[in-house]
């Protein structure tokens, strides 16, 4: 069965079909990790995206009920050289297809993928269509040309929960199958603006209560939980338009400690006064050097973003700077100087990725320490 | 952190003589440290007693002493040269014990030399057991049980909570040599003897044994301010259980979900924390249960190892170069990518292809051994490709083995085996299991049953068994059905040309024309670190079938280097230091170089060693997809060793051109009726000689001959199958091994010159102008293949007319050949008759040793010549002769392969060589012992024991020896014979003569020094234990004649003379 990707510059790439069948749009995008495709396909950051992956044999080790990290999978359709029909690893349940395909997400795979990541490094991040029904290109055209891009639209509001909820699970230790769940010492209140659920799990694990609450819930209502501390979450597309994150936030500021990941550090960023931008091809995968500018000591960091903070786009009163990204100089952190709050824009509750950063969940139970005690 | 301000002035320790465990790797990362830390303006100081090296040559440092490898001799040293650190890392187990041993005996406290990269505390907690085992378990980390024995009655404690399987592992030996499994109580006894006799401390370790589980390395890199990055994870296709040296392995990791690499990830940072590796690289094994992820750490070098080498061919990140730079300081972050120009090196490589390592072993040439692996290593060389998916890699790494397999056909085993013997097989730990494992999946045996017999993992057995699926679509296609798509698809899987010709029954040609013409051709893909995230900037480069190719041809004028391929015995670095050479000489005359190889292990696979890089199998059909993409000027097969040689003819057949001697005139020297021809028309002189195709022909020369004959196939490299018959008994044995050896070609039957010394001559002619390199006299007498017969530069013993007589014959053959490049030629020399044994108009696995001896650097010169220099306007007309002694020593890996005879003969058996320099031959045959490791007595008792036409010259070198105060002992024919001409000797029993005999003594420790000729089978059989025993003692032997009177002056020398250190470039001036 074939398959088809067409790029918005008319490139085409035919392949084969597995997964599910079907057809849709979306922003064409590239991620180097070498491992974790399950964690990439449920993360709900990847919504409205096309996720090629950059490692040739993707599904060796199948799907499993534990590497998720949300309630579905987000992605519009999955791009692989070879995909794996006999996975092999002591946990696995399903493999990639019959997980794609009981997710209804259309697969492609036997082109050369790395002329396409080529192509968008050169070009860009590119709106595109994949199909699995509709071959006829004209037609593809037709349908791809509606569809908008994600630049100047909401689309945290497709996936953020609706009602607020409780988070009670920590991460799991997958060798000793146990889960780590201290007493909880910290009520904190989590936007929702796509979250990754090891972020939940990190912060459950580091000693908090959570509650997640949806992305457009008013400051009001979240200082009614009477937190210690407010997360904002990651989530997709492009910070700008989810302007009514950026004024809860502000209205928070000061009141409570915040602590940013991903678009919640683009919005923390909006908040204090600063712009984003879109990146050529954004960074997404599990090796990119983040310098973390107080200790001088390099992170190898999980990231997942395609609009990037104005490294100058602050009053550096307020801001002090704490992550840069060695590859292209980008932020990749910062922290009030004034108001109890810091954010980084790649992904220390990894899944996938390395667990380099993980310190930065206790520097936000220490914030919340310092915030009780004044 | 910028670098160091506090050191000025570097040693760096080298690895020694290519052994099993320890290969060239040790070039590519000594290299690579000289030319980076030279760069950054520090002193450089080497030692390695390897001629063959690239490390070695004179500009890669400012003082290379090409010295044995002994913590007395890098003493010497560094009294001399007083530098203020020491990087101990890049040397592999023999840089590192000698670094040890060094700052333990305090001579390091002594001079003030620091120690780079890894200080003796860390080094320790990771080599010693104990202390590791206990590091890890405070990491909150598993190992396997597991326990140290220092005798017998502690092993027997031991067992009693390690259980059975148990591993045995000898402490502080290479390549897990001495390493063994036992399954009950006799083997363990049995191993726990040899274990603790081999580990230089007597100790070993028992281990629990975790045999069936999966293994996996990672490695690792730590700068002083403590980032740390995995630089490639790498999982075995064997189980737990094969040293991992002879395992096929593949990188990236490949069944692990990024939860369990995460946790091993974790696991490796937390190590490499704990043992203290301050910067530079590791190395760090673990096992994997498969049925529930339970974590094993098996093992950590805190070195730069065989597996870094790997992981920065298969990534593009240079471990050595960075581990160079952080050990004087640098940071992680401070050092730029050089593949992507912009993002720096503190990042965790990611690759978009699939890479299969595959080991290269040589049981051939040691048919009395068991061929089965286990946990030491057996393996002497490996051959990795790349490919964009398993399969396709699988598939490329058979073709660049060499081993004249080109994919998993079931032609390669033996024919009408039953099921059960497959079954068998399946079970054994054979070398080749995986011919097994796609037959018996050919015979529709179930993955999971393979999966139950072998216990590999099954998403290798599936992808296996996806090629047999798609074998079976090619059946017996006619070659017209091969549609575009369909051709297309089998190349995608990996199929070889060659393969697919054979299937559908034509010929290989025809299928690549088929493809060419219907546009089914490789494109090439760039390892750039990145996963194509960052643009690279440099040409290294793999195939695969895909649509865009990146190759990016220059318009420049290019010549193309065939390598050598895996390294073998026969062919190995020597090669390689030839192919660098080319790569470099080209860049200076303005050319660009194009290198094809498949040897991770080598400085030619270097990403910055030629201007384009293609990591690609030396076939045919790869070099001719590289040959239409690139279109270069000329292709250089002569460097390579026979490797490329044999490609030469059908190469120039497609239309490539050939540059330096033509391939006829290679044929006209291979060939043994042309080359009769020649020698005839030139009126030089062989030793009697016939070809003959079957026996029959074979015992008609015979009889015409006379013994002893010299058998040999043609067209092979390093004497294999190579053997003297001295009988017509043990003629058809022979000549059935050689005419197999041979192929298609004749075998060569020559006279075989009795006593007759031998000689090497290596020379370079530009087609007018022949100049002589070098002239070796082989220490050993004529029979002893050349490769390992120890030699001397210039001769010693040979007249001077004879010599002219040499010379004369040598520009002769030359010119007559028309030799534009190197040419090597094989005397032997009787009653000063010169005779010609070999013409090779190709690089010689001399070169190197005479381009160290003399200071000139001769395949550089050769590839300028072939490029179209003459001699003349390279300033090389003279043939330089120094005034001082090369000795070229050969080292042999038979510890490693229990029950193998060590006597030399016409097949070669050695691994690498070392050498010795000196103004005084004797000192320089010492120092080459001692770099051997063949720890010359001073004095104490000899043993000799010889054949009765070598009983005159053993008398008088007993005598010397005796008059030098040795006692000497000798069996009965030798003994009577000694006293009766007045040197004093001891008579002891041979071993069928009763108790205590000589084997006997030499367990007790009561002989220092052996000297056994023999000859003749049941000779041979009644003295192996004799030479075995020594081996296993580790007593020094020799076994001919020549050999001893070279040893008997070594002695004398070294009781005469405190012997002096010098470097390379003092010798040269």
């Amino acid at each position: 069965m074939s398959a088809i990707l067409l790029l918005e510059d008319a490139t085409v790439f035919k392949g084969r079909s597995f997964g599910a069948k079907g057809i849709k749009c979306g922003e064409v995008v590239f991620n180097t990790s070498m491992t974790g495709y399950q964690e990439i396909l449920t993360d709900p950051s990847y919504n409205e995206q096309i996720v090629t992956m950059t490692y040739p044999l993707i599904g060796n080790y199948g799907t499993n009920p534990l590497d998720v990290e949300s309630r579905r999978v987000f992605v519009s359709g999955f791009i692989v050289k070879e995909n794996c029909e006999y996975p092999s690893n002591w946990r696995n349940k399903h493999s990639l297809s019959e997980y794609l395909e009981k997710k209804r997400i259309v697969g492609l795979e036997g082109i050369d993928t790395r002329r396409l990541v080529k192509h968008i490094r050169e070009k860009g991040a590119m709106r595109g269509i994949i199909s699995s029904t509709e071959m006829r290109i004209g037609e593809l055209s037709k349908q791809l040309e509606k569809y908008p891009g994600l630049v100047d639209r909401d689309i945290v509001k497709n996936v953020s929960m609706k009602k607020p909820y409780k988070w009670d699970k920590g991460t799991v230790d997958v060798l000793e199958d146990t889960e780590l769940k201290p007493k909880p010492k910290y009520k904190v209140v989590a936007y929702d603006f796509g979250v990754k659920q090891n972020i939940l799990r990190m912060l459950r694990s580091a000693g908090c209560e959570v509650t997640v609450v949806p992305g457009n819930t008013s400051a009001k209502d979240v200082l009614k939980y009477k937190p210690d501390g407010v997360f904002l979450s990651n989530g997709p597309g492009d910070p700008a338009p989810v302007s009514y994150a950026a004024q809860n936030v502000r209205k928070l500021l000061g009141k409570v400690p915040i602590f940013g990941i991903c678009l919640g550090h683009q919005i923390l960023a909006l908040a204090m006064g600063g712009k984003t931008y879109k990146l050529k091809f954004g960074h997404r995968g599990a090796n990119h050097p983040v310098m973390n500018l107080k200790t001088k000591a390099v992170e190898i960091t999980s990231q997942n973003h395609g609009f990037c903070v104005d490294i100058d786009s602050f009053d550096k009163k307020d801001v002090e700077l704490t992550h840069i990204n060695l590859n292209d100089n980008t932020l990749e952190g910062f922290r009030c100087k004034k108001v109890p709050a810091f954010c980084v824009q790649y992904h220390p509750e990894a899944s996938p990725g390395p667990h380099d950063s993980s310190y930065l969940f206790e520097e936000f139970t220490q914030l919340m320490d310092k915030a009780r005690k004044s | 952190m910028p670098k160091r301000k506090d050191i000025k002035k570097i040693l760096i320790i080298g690895s020694g003589p290519i052994v099993i465990g320890q290969a060239c790797e040790f070039d590519y990362s000594g290299a690579q440290a000289c030319k980076a830390l030279r760069k950054e303006g520090f002193k450089v100081v080497l030692v390695n007693s390897n001629p063959a090296t690239i490390m070695t040559d004179p500009e890669l440092a400012h003082r290379t002493y090409i010295e044995p490898i002994t913590p007395e001799f890098v003493e010497k040293i560094i009294k001399k040269e007083r530098p203020d650190s020491l990087l101990p890392t890049l040397g592999g187990q023999t840089g590192l014990n000698t670094a040890v041993e060094l700052a333990e005996s305090g001579v390091l406290k002594k001079y003030g030399v620091k120690l780079l990269g890894a200080n003796l505390r860390s080094i320790k907690k990771a080599e010693e057991r104990d202390r590791f085992k206990k590091t890890i378990e405070d990491c909150g980390l598993l190992v396997p049980k597991s326990g140290f024995a220092h005798s017998w009655e502690e092993a027997e404690k031991v067992i009693e909570h390690v259980g059975f399987p148990a591993i045995i592992r000898p402490s502080y030996t290479l390549g897990g040599s001495g390493g063994n499994v036992a399954y009950n109580m006799e083997e363990y006894r049995k191993y726990i003897d040899w274990g603790l006799h081999l580990s230089p401390r007597t100790q070993v370790l028992v281990e629990e044994s975790v045999v069936g589980w999966k293994e996996y390395e990672l490695e690792v890199m730590r700068d002083r301010k403590d980032n740390v990055v995995i630089v490639c994870s790498i999982e075995n296709l064997d189980i737990m259980g094969i040293h991992t040296g002879d395992s096929v392995t593949v990188a990236p990791a490949q069944t692990l979900t990024d939860k369990e690499y995460q946790i091993m990830r974790d696991a490796s940072l937390k190590i490499i924390r704990a043992i203290g590796v301050e910067t530079g690289g590791s190395n760090i094994q673990f096992a994997v249960n498969p049925k529930n992820g339970k974590l094993y750490v098996i093992e950590m070098n805190p070195r730069v190892s065989r597996s870094s080498a790997l992981a920065s061919k298969a990534t593009g990140f240079p471990i050595a170069k960075i581990a160079s730079l952080l050990a004087v300081g640098y940071t992680l972050d401070e050092i730029t990518n050089d593949i992507t120009k912009v993002t720096p090196v503190c990042f965790e490589p990611t690759i978009d292809y699939c890479v299969v390592k595959w080991p290269r072993f040589t049981f051939e040439k040691f048919p009395n051994t068991n061929p089965e692996l286990t946990v030491q290593m057996k393996s002497v060389g490996e051959a990795m490709s790349i490919g964009r998916t398993f399969k396709e890699s699988l598939q490329k790494a058979i073709r660049s083995l060499e081993i004249d397999r080109y994919s998993l056909d079931s032609k390669y085993i033996p024919q009408g085996l039953s099921l059960s013997e497959i079954k068998a097989k399946l079970k054994s730990n054979c070398w080749d299991k995986l011919w097994y494992v796609a037959e018996a999946l050919r015979r529709k045996m179930t993955v999971e049953q393979v999966n139950e017999l072998t216990m590999i993992d099954m998403w290798f057995l599936n992808n296996i068994n996806d090629i047999i699926k798609m074998e079976r679509k090619i059946g017996s296609k006619k070659p017209e059905k091969l549609t575009k798509g369909f051709l297309q698809s089998i190349k995608e899987y990996g199929f070889s040309d060659k393969f697919i010709a054979a299937k559908t029954g034509t010929t290989e040609l025809a299928i690549r024309e088929k493809r060419l013409e219907k546009g089914v051709q490789p494109v090439y893909k760039t390892v750039d670190t990145c996963g194509a995230e960052f643009e690279a900037h440099t040409p290294y480069l793999y195939s695969t079938y895909e649509d865009e190719c990146e190759s990016n041809p220059t318009n420049r004028r290019k010549v193309m280097i065939l390598g050598g391929g895996p390294n073998r015995i026969g062919q190995g670095i020597e090669f390689d230091y030839c192919c660098v050479h080319a790569a470099f000489a080209l860049k200076e005359i303005g050319v660009e170089s194009i290198m094809v190889n498949c040897n991770p292990e080598t400085v030619s696979t270097d990403y910055d060693t030629s201007d384009r890089l293609y990591f690609e199998p030396l076939t045919f059909e790869d070099v001719m997809s590289i040959v239409d993409v690139e279109k270069p000027d000329g292709v250089i097969v002569q460097f390579g060793g026979q490797t490329p040689l044999k490609l030469a003819v059908a190469l120039e057949k497609a239309g490539v051109k050939i540059i330096g001697t033509s391939p006829d005139s290679i044929d006209r020297a291979e060939d043994r009726k042309r080359f009769n021809r020649l020698v005839h028309k030139l009126k030089l002189r062989q030793p009697y000689s016939g070809t003959a195709v079957n026996y029959e022909q074979t015992l008609k020369i015979a009889n015409k001959l006379g013994y002893p004959l010299l058998i040999r196939p043609s067209f092979v490299l390093g004497g294999r199958a190579m053997e003297i018959v001295y009988d017509e008994s043990s003629l058809k044995k022979v000549v059935e091994n050689a005419i197999a050896a041979s192929g298609k070609h004749p075998i060569l039957i020559d006279k075989f010159l009795d006593d007759a010394t031998e000689l090497d001559v290596d020379a370079i002619s530009d087609g007018e102008r022949v100049v002589i390199g070098g002239i070796m006299e082989h220490i050993e007498e004529a029979g002893v293949h050349s490769g390992d017969s120890a030699c001397v530069l210039p001769p010693v013993s040979i007249k001077k007319k004879v010599i002219k007589e040499l010379k004369r014959q040598t520009k002769e053959l030359a010119k007559n050949l028309k030799v534009k490049g190197l040419i090597n030629i094989q005397f032997a020399v009787k009653d000063d008759v010169v005779y010609i044994l070999e013409v090779n108009p190709r690089a010689s696995r001399t070169i190197p040793f005479v381009s160290k001896s003399i200071g000139v650097p001769l395949a550089k010169l050769a590839a300028k010549v072939m490029a179209g220099k003459t001699l003349d306007e390279l300033g090389f007309t003279k043939e330089v002769e120094r005034g001082y002694f090369s000795v070229k020593e050969a080292v042999f890996p038979f510890l490693k392969f229990p029950g193998i005879d060590t006597l030399l003969g016409p097949e070669m058996l050695s691994t690498g060589e070392v050498m010795g320099i000196s103004d005084d031959f004797g000192i320089a045959f010492a120092k080459s012992q001692l770099a051997a490791s063949n720890f010359l007595p001073t004095g104490g008792k000899v043993f000799i024991s010889v054949k009765d036409r070598d009983k005159a010259k053993g008398v008088e070198v007993a005598r010397q020896l005796h008059e030098m105060g040795f006692k000497i002992c000798a069996t009965r024919g030798t003994c009577i014979n000694l006293i009766n001409n007045n040197v004093p000797a001891e008579f002891v029993l041979k071993v069928d003569e009763g108790r205590p005999n000589v084997v006997d003594t030499i367990i007790n420790g009561e002989v220092d020094l052996i000297i056994n000729t023999t000859v003749g089978k049941q000779a041979i059989i009644d003295s192996f234990s004799i030479r075995r025993t020594a081996l296993d003692r580790q007593v020094p032997y020799v076994t001919t004649m020549r050999g001893a009177m070279a040893v008997s002056k070594a002695i004398e020398a070294l009781q005469q003379h405190k012997i002096g250190v010098k470097a390379v470039q003092l010798y040269y001036r």
